[in-house]
């Protein structure tokens, strides 16, 4: 190392000592340049040496070369005269080779990464530190380097970019603000690492490679050692592992591998013995509710009816989500495959998955019947005939709403009381008004004599109730009505004829028919005969008073009060068609009282508000009860004191019963126009209950002042109903 | 009296139900767990019908369950699984981690614990019909999982499995050619089959990648979908054993969608169709009542076979754009050929070249080369000759024409229900009726769509005369009775004052019962279309005007034709209250 340094010291001062040689020498063979050359080449040549020789050495005094030469430079011209030029030149010259050969051994030492670049001290340091300074760092003798007068402006920058041909290949360098024009090596080299070669040229990347061992199995070993013993031996730790392993095994803390399978052999026939013993054991096991279907709605392609209007979709997006009908809003797509995915499948797949498994599960009893079931099976109305079906006739002439009809005994006769003050006959066959008897008051009921052998018409007017004979019967029927009229005079004349007042119609009015008159103190609502033709019952309702109701006898030309209390405001009266009863409906209630014992037998309860109407069935065992509040109670007189059936067919008031005298039938007439016709069979074995079918809604009345129909009764023979309505006619339905 | 004062809340409801907090007590279980437990062994909530009683007097919201459904899941060897696997694997492969002993960790993994479901399966389903019965939401979501991607949502292997079963239960209802119906819906594609006697419905989304919502608890579906697969598994199983057919069948599956197609052409038809075999119904001597049944039924039967056989002897082939997988399913269902091009998908058996090809099956509204010899129609086509169960006439159902609208065949009317008119064509089809006058209709609409005066001056007479004959009707029933001289009509209208009269004579509780229910019903026709429902009731109103026409069936059904007059004149009716919605000349 020794020699080395010396040799180095040497090799430094012959060079100190050889350029001023050089100098001479140049001076003495300025035109000698190849001379020059030579020693230059050898000088290099020796450096180089050297620097293969002691590598630090040399690189500490390579970087001085450059500085060094150039204070020799500045030695010179502060010495040398205007002949230094081509000199300079030559330095200059040689001095860039110089660098040129230096290069490689500066390329070759900044290699090393913990070397620095000595051209420069600052360090590995941001060089914009440097930025507002006027040097960029120090040299190694701790002098400034200052930046290159740099004032080029964007302008000179172009038009050195456009002038300068070598203007592509110089790099700024940071480190000395300098700019180096780049030789066409280093290009060459940029251009060689840019496409990922070797910096090399000489380089041969793909030269066969040899391999250090052979991967063929030698005959020979490699070396001649004999093996280890211990290559033969089993290896204790080995074992002490194995058996560790073996007793983890053998414990069941280890298990081996599985075999895996994902296929068919998991899957067996489970339901080969099918047992139902485990079904009873869930017995409070409620299936999932399924999905519903999907109707039209869901369609891809609904039909247009089922899409939304504008109205529809704006309600669907107000309402809340859950109020929805659909979930969904139905859309139209032209073709299948214009059909994007639904968003909301997973959605769904994913709130059924939690119905599933959170929703508590009921079972409801939900009504799921047929409405075809609840519409009670009843004899078909065909099988049930006679009744009346179509309106045949209809009776005009009254002026005013006819409030009472009453067909005679015979069937031939109709009279008919209106508001216009007067009492018409009518011929129920030909609708021909026979005879007008006016009156003088609103009729409020007329009522024939039913005994067939008298031909009398009781005409209740505001407190008067006149008996009318008129001249529509045989001469012997009205010598026999005549004689039932004065019938009193032969017998003596009581005294006390009661509370009502009897007199004899005179002059113009017995011309019209007019017999008889009486007197009641109050309005007279109702009148109803006994079947017998004898007894006359008037009705005066009244809240205040006990005499509500009178009964007549036209023989005896006697009245008399039957009650001595009032029970309530009376609606209307009747006869037993047989028995000595009598029927009084009053608001709630139908009293019967027995009249040979004089009292009371029996108290219906009507079940409705306000009885409007009530009609005895020839038999006697049935009582029909219509009722304001739109009803008609059926009472089984031998079953019970409540309504057998309540028949709600009116929608409105019914003002009016019937029973037909023969035939099945029995008939209400209402307020809503209607007077409808049902069929009421009524068996003489007591455990059958009467079979009440309705067959036929007959329609024909106006509503006229909210007032329809306002009286029904039927023919006495044929199966025909006559109804009076407030539109001033009569009707006849056969 | 003495004794000992009964305590409350300690017998009857209160002791039957127990809060879910309190069962995860009982059953030592996390809630995760627990959740679990719950979906595998169908154990749902009960609601008590005394909510305070049960609750102890307190009114909070809870959820209940039954004791005895508690109990039951005591004893459940899954619970000691969910054990282990929480004890024994997972502590032990946290440790393994900690340790950073790798192999260990790795054997750990492998060795990972499973469970098995059979005997949960069993016990839910303790006969094959009952499983079969409750079918239809393991096929939803294993359809549905089957067209997962791998997003880590599920296990790959899940997804793979939910795969196999899927086209193992498609191949059982091509080989038993067990499809009904199918539907269309904006959702995807509802399929229904019949298996034994039971109508299973399922539903297929659309072969579009998911985008998967955030709010949606995968983990609870997939807990759903492990049972479901191990429910579906065993009944392949058992269906395939009923067809003589091994199980697994030899499908090669691997994960792209397209091998799933082409496991449908596969072999395993041509294997099948030597099992099957037809089982005629034998004939017992039985009494007339029965015999009407008895021949209702074979013609029933009869029906389903020429349905089974209704593209037999058709060859298809399905352009590239059209749902294939789905198209190819119903067709081979049917007995159908198909294919399609072989550059699309594996699987194809035959070229568009081929010229024995009778329907080609397009979604696009042409085509380049078309072949003359067999027809180019759209893909709704195929679905509604299954749910009308013949194969339908293909003039409207061309390549690039308006499509007639899709109709579910799952919907049944009822009486009185709003039956749109498609269904009501297709019925006549489907009786036999050759759509009479067809083509005069179709001339008829068709000049109504081309010259709107004219048209609406014929409808504005048309209007009139109505409105005069309406007119004098009315008079003809104020002044004189009602004479008809239809018998059929007059019948109906007799029969129709019958019920009139018998429901007047209705109980009361009935009559309520009754006018909900038919409120109900005009309620749901109305909210179909409440012009159409109008047009019904004007339809009645009409009758009688229309009889000259005479197109008026006897049970109230009613002959396109007539339908189609009858309809205009009532859209002219309506026009001002409605748009278009009523008008559609073109569909009939």
């Amino acid at each position: 190392m020794e020699d080395t340094r010396r040799s180095d010291n040497v090799d430094a001062t012959e060079v100190l000592q050889r350029t001023p040689k050089k100098k001479e020498k140049t001076k003495r063979v300025a035109d000698d340049g190849e001379y020059d050359d030579e020693i230059f080449s050898i000088h290099v040549c020796d450096k180089e040496e050297d620097g293969e020789e002691s590598g630090s050495a040399e690189s500490v005094f390579s970087g001085l070369e450059d500085s060094g030469s150039d204070s020799e430079e500045e030695e010179e011209e502060e010495g040398g005269d205007g002949s230094d030029k081509d000199e300079d030149d030559e330095v200059e010259q040689g001095d860039s080779r110089d660098d040129g050969g230096c290069q490689k051994k500066e390329e070759y030492d900044l290699d090393s990464s913990d070397e620095e670049d000595i051209r420069n001290t600052v360090g590995n340091i941001p060089m914009e530190w440097y930025k507002d300074f006027p040097h960029v760092g120090y040299n190694l003798d701790g002098k400034k380097i200052y930046k290159p007068i740099r004032s080029k402006d964007e302008l000179e920058q172009f038009l050195d970019k456009m002038e300068n041909p070598d203007y592509w290949r110089t790099v700024h360098d940071k480190r000395t603000g300098s700019d180096i024009v780049l030789s066409d090596e280093q290009v060459e080299l940029v251009k060689r690492l840019q496409r990922g070669q070797f910096g090399d040229v000489n380089f041969d990347e793909f030269q066969p490679s040899v391999d250090f061992f052979t991967k063929d199995v030698m005959l020979h070993p490699v070396t001649n050692r004999p093996a280890d013993k211990r290559s033969f031996i089993p290896s204790l730790v080995e074992k002490d592992k194995v058996s560790k392993l073996v007793h983890a095994i053998k414990m069941g803390w280890i298990k081996p591998r599985r075999a895996r399978d994902d296929g068919g052999g998991r899957y067996y026939d489970l339901w080969s013995n099918e047992d139902s013993s485990l079904a009873a054991q869930h017995r409070m096991h409620l299936p999932a509710p399924k999905i519903p279907l999907p109707g039209h709605h869901e369609s891809y392609n609904p039909p247009p009816e089922y899409l939304f209007t504008e109205e529809e979709r704006a309600l669907w997006e107000q309402q809340d989500p859950a109020d929805r009908k659909l979930p969904f809003v139905p859309v139209k797509f032209s073709s299948l495959r214009r059909v994007p995915a639904f968003p909301r499948f997973i959605h769904e797949r994913f709130e059924r998955c939690l119905d599933l498994y959170l929703c508590p599960r009921q079972r409801k009893m939900r009504v799921d019947v047929d409405p075809e079931d609840l519409i009670p099976k009843l004899p078909k109305p065909k099988d049930l005939r006679p009744f009346p079906t179509t309106q045949s006739l209809v009776y005009r002439g009254h002026g005013g709403l006819v409030r009472s009809i009453s067909v005679s005994p015979s069937g031939q006769w109709l009279a008919s009381g209106s508001d216009d003050g007067s009492v018409r006959f009518w011929e129920v066959s030909s609708s021909r008004c026979v005879q007008v008897v006016p009156v003088g008051g609103a009729v409020k009921c007329v009522r024939w004599n039913p005994n067939p052998c008298v031909c009398l018409l009781a005409v209740a007017l505001d407190s008067l109730v006149l008996i009318v004979s008129p001249p529509l019967a045989e001469r012997q029927v009205l010598l026999s009505s005549e004689r039932l009229l004065a019938a009193h005079r032969e017998a003596e004349p009581a005294e006390n004829a009661g509370p009502a007042g009897w007199s004899d119609a005179e002059g113009e009015e017995r011309r019209l028919g007019l017999r008889l008159k009486i007197r009641h103190p109050k309005a007279v609502k109702q009148l109803a005969w006994h079947a017998k033709g004898d007894y006359l019952a008037s009705v005066m309702p009244d809240h205040s008073s006990h005499q509500q109701v009178f009964v007549h006898q036209l023989s005896t030309r006697r009245s008399q009060n039957p009650f001595r209390r009032n029970k309530g405001l009376v609606q209307c009266v009747s006869f037993h068609p047989v028995r000595p009863y009598f029927f009084v409906a009053t608001q709630r209630n139908v009293r019967i009282y027995n009249l040979a014992k004089q009292e009371m037998t029996k108290k219906l309860q009507a079940n409705s508000k306000w009885i409007s109407s009530m009609a005895v069935h020839p038999g006697g065992d049935h009582v029909i009860c219509g009722s304001y509040d739109c009803r008609l109670g059926w009472f089984d007189l031998d079953l019970s004191t409540k309504p057998y059936k309540m028949l709600r067919h009116h929608k409105k008031a019914v003002r009016a019963v019937a029973y037909h005298r023969l035939y099945p039938l029995f008939a209400s007439a209402s307020d809503d126009g209607s007077v409808i016709v049902c069929h009421g069979t009524v068996y003489n074995d007591l455990l059958q209950n009467p079979l009440i079918v309705p067959v036929k809604v007959l329609k024909g009345h106006m509503v006229t002042h909210e007032l329809g129909v306002l009286d029904v009764t039927f023919h006495p023979t044929q199966p025909w109903v006559f109804s009076s309505g407030a539109d001033s006619t009569v009707r006849l339905f056969t | 009296m003495g004794g000992l004062q009964k305590k409350k809340y300690e017998s009857g409801s209160a002791t039957n139900y127990i809060t879910r907090n309190r069962a995860r007590k009982k059953l030592q279980l996390s809630l995760p767990d627990f959740r679990r437990l719950c979906i595998l062994k169908g154990i749902y909530p009960h609601e008590p019908k005394h909510k305070k009683k049960v609750n102890k007097g307190s009114t909070a919201p809870r959820t209940f369950y039954l004791l005895k459904d508690i109990r039951f899941l005591l004893h459940e060897p899954i619970v000691g699984k969910f054990r282990e696997y929480k004890v024994i694997f997972v502590r032990k492969l946290k440790k393994a981690y900690a340790k950073t002993e790798h192999t260990a960790v790795e054997r750990l993994k492998e060795n990972k614990p499973t469970y098995k479901l059979d005997h949960i399966v069993k016990e839910r389903y303790p006969t094959f019909i009952d499983a079969l019965r409750d079918i239809e939401d393991a096929l939803c979501m294993c359809f549905l999982f089957s067209t997962f991607a791998r997003t880590g949502k599920c296990h790959v292997q899940t997804i793979q499995l939910c795969r196999r079963l899927t086209v193992e239960w498609m191949n059982f209802a091509i080989t038993s050619r067990a499809l009904r119906k199918v539907f269309i819906s904006i959702k995807g594609i509802y399929y229904q089959v019949e298996v034994m006697g039971q109508l299973i419905t399922w539903l297929v989304p659309y072969q579009f990648s998911h985008d998967h919502p955030t709010d949606v608890d995968y983990r609870v579906m997939a807990t759903f979908t492990e049972f479901y697969t191990t429910l579906l598994g065993f009944i392949n199983f058992r269906l395939y054993n009923s067809l003589n057919l091994v199980y697994p069948p030899k499908v090669k599956l691997s994960f792209s969608l397209k091998t799933k197609l082409s496991a449908f052409s596969a072999s395993l038809t041509r294997v099948v169709s030597a099992a099957e075999e037809e089982a005629q119904m034998d004939h017992f001597p039985v009494d007339e009542e029965d015999m009407e049944k008895l021949e209702e039924r074979e013609k029933e039967q009869k029906q389903q076979e020429a349905q089974k056989k209704m593209f037999e002897g058709l060859k298809f082939f399905l352009n590239r754009e059209v749902p294939r997988e789905s198209l190819a399913f119903v067709i081979r269902c049917f007995g159908g050929e198909v294919s399609w091009d072989r550059s699309v998908c594996i699987g194809s058996t035959y070229d568009e070249t081929d010229e024995t090809i009778t329907h080609h099956i397009v979604d696009r509204p042409s085509v380049g080369t078309q072949y003359i010899n067999r027809y180019y129609i759209q893909p709704q086509w195929v679905y509604d000759c299954v749910n009308a169960k013949i194969v339908l006439p293909v003039e409207d159902y061309f390549m690039g024409v308006t499509l007639p609208p899709h109709l579910s065949p799952f919907v049944e009317e009822k009486e009185g229900d709003y039956v749109p008119p498609e269904k009501l064509k297709i019925m006549a089809l489907q009786r036999g009726e050759k759509p009479g006058k067809q083509n005069d209709e179709e001339e008829e609409s068709e000049e109504e769509e081309e010259g709107d005066d004219e048209d609406d001056d014929e409808a504005e007479e048309e209007e009139d005369k109505v409105q005069e004959k309406k007119l004098k009707k009315m008079e003809a029933q104020r002044s004189q009775p009602k004479v008809l001289d239809n018998p059929a009509q007059r019948e109906q209208q007799e029969k129709a004052e019958e019920k009139r009269l018998a429901i007047m004579m209705m109980k009361k509780k009935d009559k309520y019962l009754y006018d909900k229910i038919m409120f109900g019903k005009k309620r749901k026709v109305r909210e179909v279309c409440p012009i159409s429902c109008c047009s019904n009731m004007d339809f009645h109103h009409n009758k009688s005007v229309c009889t000259d026409k005479s197109h008026i069936c006897n049970n109230a059904l009613f002959t396109i034709p007539a339908l189609l007059s009858l309809r205009c004149v009532n859209v002219k009716h309506l026009s001002k209250r409605v748009s278009s919605r009523m008008y559609r000349p073109c569909d009939l």
